[in-house]
């Protein structure tokens, strides 16, 4: 029986404002619990909310970035609940005219097909403190300096149709929220999380199964597990006649499973109502004007550029756009070498592999753009040859000098003096009297073999376009 | 010289006939002799005050210009006081110290005034009789068998019984202009947005407003001059130009058009009451002012659309007093739920909790329609139904409340209660300046009249108060105290 998944994504991001949304306390990551909560964080009487520009601002930009309505006038709602972390007993958010209106953004399928998810909607809303459960002898402990963080929240369209493209779009949504320069999008540390609403239903129904919704997703990796699971877990379900019941659940790594949220901690009534303290935000076309004329290029506009102005294939320019430190690096390379190609390969093979293994971040490269923009001109300029760079290469990680230092020093210079590879071509030609005469007598695949021998002899060093010449003339 | 005012302390402090200092302590020694019947402070700071008042004769010394420099003031015990306890009247703040001063609490201490104290008030400003106060209720200085008005009523007594020179209250639905019609004073409160709420305990957001409480309109004038201007820190507060209110007060009232709302003198208005205010029109008509009826249909509205919008907002701003960071804690909590029920009731009082109930309700999933956007949509009609009278006239006038001060516990039933407000409410509603001056008594009790004002005409408002004043010599009038000034 055939099953189609249908998916939504509602993403928190954190703002990277220096101070929180509604008050001028810093949101930097990893203080002194409470250390970090002004009068206002703690609720105390008679504290006012003041609207942290800067939000607003990241949040337009957001919107702008996945071509959204913008809301011309968005107000602010009290969402009402108790909780220790919530020190006002309310959390302002934003309810029935949020900030960004209706949006979209394209993904790239694993077939290299592009598909565009619907963004129903972003709104702006203040983060909760913590609740420390450890460490207090049956008692709990409260930290509220994140309390009031500002959060964009983005609410996806139920657009998407299996795990992989989930990750795509949050891939993709992490991606431009990095390019905006809006968060830092760590997900391990809670900037950016996910929750996922999941439902199945037949194929070819029009109707949307009941869905479930789950939390506390804090890797991509986990999102792809946690949306498998569940849709495994409703199918086994309905193939065996049950009911998808409609509630939240929780995701746990450690067991890679899905479970039920107790009733009680999601069955509320937040009894919303527009926040008193402050008035409706309004926004004017100028103010929307000065913001677009500030946006970065994004990363689909990079990508067309990139296969435009460098002749890039899809796939290499949409890895090299997949993040802005990544694209900002190709461009240098490519801005001292010259060659674009030759840059995407060595960026999204050599480079990324090396972070990759390491857990590095590109600007945590013990390589740098400039290096080895340097070492490609040096494949193209002849010094060294491609397999000799991807030794310098090797050898760049530990050895923070400069890349000709290097090759001089390790002797790895091409040869490329005509004598020293007539020198090569006479010997190689003395010592393998066969296969010369296989050659001779029309055998044209021993010229590979004999081209080996030399470059063999150099120790790889010897200038490979050469030797063919040199080896040509002589066997004539 | 207690029951002078700011203008006329302010002249005798720059004579040198008395010093701030002395001031200070014959209102301390006044408050001594008469605050334990009239329970009009919740605290007295007497060493603050003092040292205040010293500070305040150097300045004076040097020539400062304030009008409130020296000049003793309370405080309604809304306002947050860096190193003061502020209750809000309530058990559930009874310990509370602010780490910082509201608002108009700086301005006053920037100007130089001294503050004598905090004023008694009804449990989070939840009350028209002063009945509510977890601290008791204050006794109305005309007859100490009667209530003193409210929520403002600690400071309404004690501007009355010349405990203070001036005192500032809060007004969501009539707080400051009821008790000072019940005390035959003058309380002025201000078009929403012109005062900064920060640091004003909220009750109701949309609602609240800072105000004067004081002898006369001039003195209201003195201390808007104080106490009215934008505040970066609340975002509702108007980004207006503050004149000098004290500058129009002299203008004539040649050709001065009031309206008289028939709604205002319907049913339920007292006769004596009607009568008082009738005579204060005439006045009026005196100094050159033509009275019009007019109508504001939907002013009966006004009542059940308040006590929907304030209740929804006063259940969210009271959900922070919760037990987990200051204020009353329960003792041995069970666990957290335990924690907040038995904070909760025992901390408040029973009609906050009712209110938070009837708020609750009508923010729930289901009732929000039906309650909250309705009201919301009575809240425009009303206003509109002003916005339409000023068409027409100046001012709006009519009596402040229904009927003179009543007896303590005369009226048990909230919604007896609630309808003490029926011509103050609407004001709220509207965010307009309104008033009420002295304008007559009533069986040895003091008549209020009730004036309102467009958008921010609060200067024009003070000016056709003042003009009343300087014709007539209802707001000079003051309760016979036992203890008196001997």
């Amino acid at each position: 029986m055939s099953w189609e998944t249908v998916i939504g994504l509602e993403v928190h991001v954190q703002l990277a404002t220096r101070s929180k949304l509604f008050s001028g306390t810093s949101t930097e990551f990893g203080a002194e619990p409470n250390t970090q909560a002004n009068i206002y964080d703690l609720a105390l009487p008679g504290t006012l909310p003041v609207l942290n520009g800067e939000a607003l601002r990241m949040a337009v930009r957001f919107g702008l970035a996945i071509d959204a309505e913008i809301g011309t006038r968005s107000v602010f709602d009290r969402k009402n609940y108790f909780y220790p972390d919530l020190p006002k007993g309310y959390q302002v958010s934003q309810l029935h005219y949020p900030i960004v209106g209706r949006g979209s953004l394209t993904i790239t399928l694993e077939d290299g097909e592009d598909k565009v998810v619907g963004v129903t909607r972003a709104h702006m809303e203040e983060d909760a403190g913590k609740s420390l459960h450890e460490d207090f002898h049956g008692m709990s402990g409260i930290d509220l300096n994140r309390a009031g963080t500002p959060l964009l929240e983005i609410v996806s369209e139920p657009d998407l149709r299996n795990a992989r493209e989930a990750v795509a779009y949050l891939k993709k949504l992490h991606s431009i929220i990095r390019y905006l320069d809006i968060s830092d999008g760590n997900m391990a540390q809670g900037s950016m999380r996910c929750d996922a609403n999941v439902s199945i239903r037949r194929a070819g129904d029009t109707e949307l199964g009941t869905r479930t919704e789950i939390k506390n997703i804090n890797s991509f990796r986990f999102v792809e597990k946690a949306i498998n699971y569940e849709v495994l877990r409703q199918r086994e379900i309905l193939e065996d006649g049950g009911r998808i019941v409609q509630e939240t659940r929780l995701y746990d790594a450690d067991l890679d499973e899905t479970r039920s949220m107790r009733s009680k901690e999601v069955a509320n009534d937040y009894r919303y109502f527009p926040e008193p303290d402050l008035l409706p935000v309004v926004i004017d076309d100028a103010y929307v004007e000065s913001v677009r004329a500030s946006l970065p290029e994004l990363p689909d506009q990079k990508r067309e550029r990139f296969a435009a102005e460098f002749g890039l294939g899809a796939y290499d320019a949409g890895v090299l756009v997949s993040s802005r430190e990544m694209a900002e690096y190709f461009e240098q390379v490519v801005s001292i070498c010259g060659d674009a190609k030759l840059s995407a390969n060595w960026v999204t093979v050599e480079l990324l592999g090396l972070l990759n293994r390491n857990n590095w971040e590109f600007d945590e490269s013990p390589i740098s753009a400039s290096r080895l923009g340097t070492l490609i001109a040096r494949i193209k300029d002849n010094t060294i040859s491609g397999k000799i760079a991807k030794t310098v290469f090797e050898a760049m990680v530990e050895d923070a000098d400069e890349v000709d230092t290097i090759i001089d020093r390790k002797g790895l210079k091409q040869v490329t003096d005509s004598s020293e590879i007539e020198k090569l071509v006479d010997e190689v030609i003395a010592t393998n009297p066969d296969q010369v005469q296989q050659f001779r007598d029309g055998k044209e695949q021993v010229f590979g073999f004999l081209v080996g021998q030399c470059m063999r002899l150099s120790k790889g060093k010897a200038n490979p376009g050469q030797v063919n010449k040199v080896l040509k003339e002589k066997l004539k | 010289m207690l029951a002078n005012t700011i203008a006329e302390l302010a002249r005798s402090l720059r004579k040198g006939e008395i010093s701030s200092v002395e001031l200070t302590r014959a209102y301390l020694d006044r408050i001594g002799q008469l605050n334990n019947e009239l329970n009009a402070f919740i605290t007295i700071c007497e060493d603050q005050a003092l040292a205040q008042a010293g500070a305040a004769d150097q300045r004076l010394a040097d020539g400062d210009p304030s009008p409130v420099c020296g000049i003793p003031l309370a405080h309604k015990d809304i306002f947050c006081t860096r190193d003061i306890t502020t209750t809000c009247g309530s058990k559930m703040l009874a310990n509370f110290v602010s780490p910082y001063d509201a608002t108009v609490v700086e301005r006053f201490n920037a100007a130089g005034a001294v503050t004598l104290g905090k004023t008694n008030m009804d449990e989070f400003a939840m009350g028209s009789s002063n009945e509510t106060s977890y601290f008791g209720p204050v006794k109305n200085p005309w007859d100490p068998a009667r209530v003193p008005g409210g929520s403002s009523g600690g400071s309404a007594a004690a501007v009355a019984a010349d405990l203070c020179a001036m005192a500032t209250g809060t007004d969501t639905g009539g707080s400051i202009r009821q008790p000072a019609a019940f005390c035959g004073i003058t309380g002025f409160k201000p078009s929403y947005g012109r005062i900064s709420r920060w640091g004003m305990i909220a009750f109701a957001s949309s609602l609240d407003q800072a105000g004067p409480l004081s002898k006369s309109a001039e003195d209201a004038a003195i201390m808007m001059n104080v106490m009215a201007g934008l505040d970066p820190r609340d975002s509702t507060s108007v980004d207006l130009d503050v004149p000098d209110y004290t500058a129009e007060l002299d203008n004539s009232l040649q050709g001065l058009r009031i309206g008289l709302p028939r709604q205002h003198f319907a049913e339920g208005l007292n006769a004596d009451v009607e009568q008082q205010v009738r005579d204060a029109l005439a006045e009026y008509e005196k100094l050159g002012a033509t009275l019009v009826d007019i109508d504001l249909p939907n002013n009966h509205l006004s009542v059940s659309s308040y006590y929907v919008v304030a209740p929804a907002e006063a259940s969210a701003n009271l959900s922070r007093y919760d037990g987990v960071r200051y204020g009353y804690r329960c003792d041995n909590p069970a666990d957290l739920e335990d924690m907040y029920k038995r904070t909760r009731s025992e901390g408040f009082g029973d009609e906050v909790k009712r209110r938070i109930l009837v708020g609750t309700y009508a923010l729930s999933a289901g009732f929000y329609e039906a309650y909250y956007r309705k009201a919301q949509q009575i809240r425009r009609l009303v206003r509109q139904d002003f916005l339409d009278a000023f068409k027409e006239v100046d001012v709006i006038a009519g009596p402040t409340s229904p009927h003179v001060a009543f007896k303590l516990g005369a009226k048990s039933d909230p919604v007896a209660m609630y309808l003490e407000d029926i011509y103050t409410i609407a004001v709220n509603l509207a965010g307009l300046p309104g008033v009420s001056i002295p304008a007559g008594m009533s069986n040895g009790l003091p008549v209020g009249m009730h004036l309102v004002a467009g958008d921010f005409q609060e200067a024009r408002l003070l000016n056709v108060a003042h003009q009343f004043q300087q014709h007539t010599d209802w707001h000079t009038r003051r309760p016979a105290l036992q203890s008196g000034e001997g």
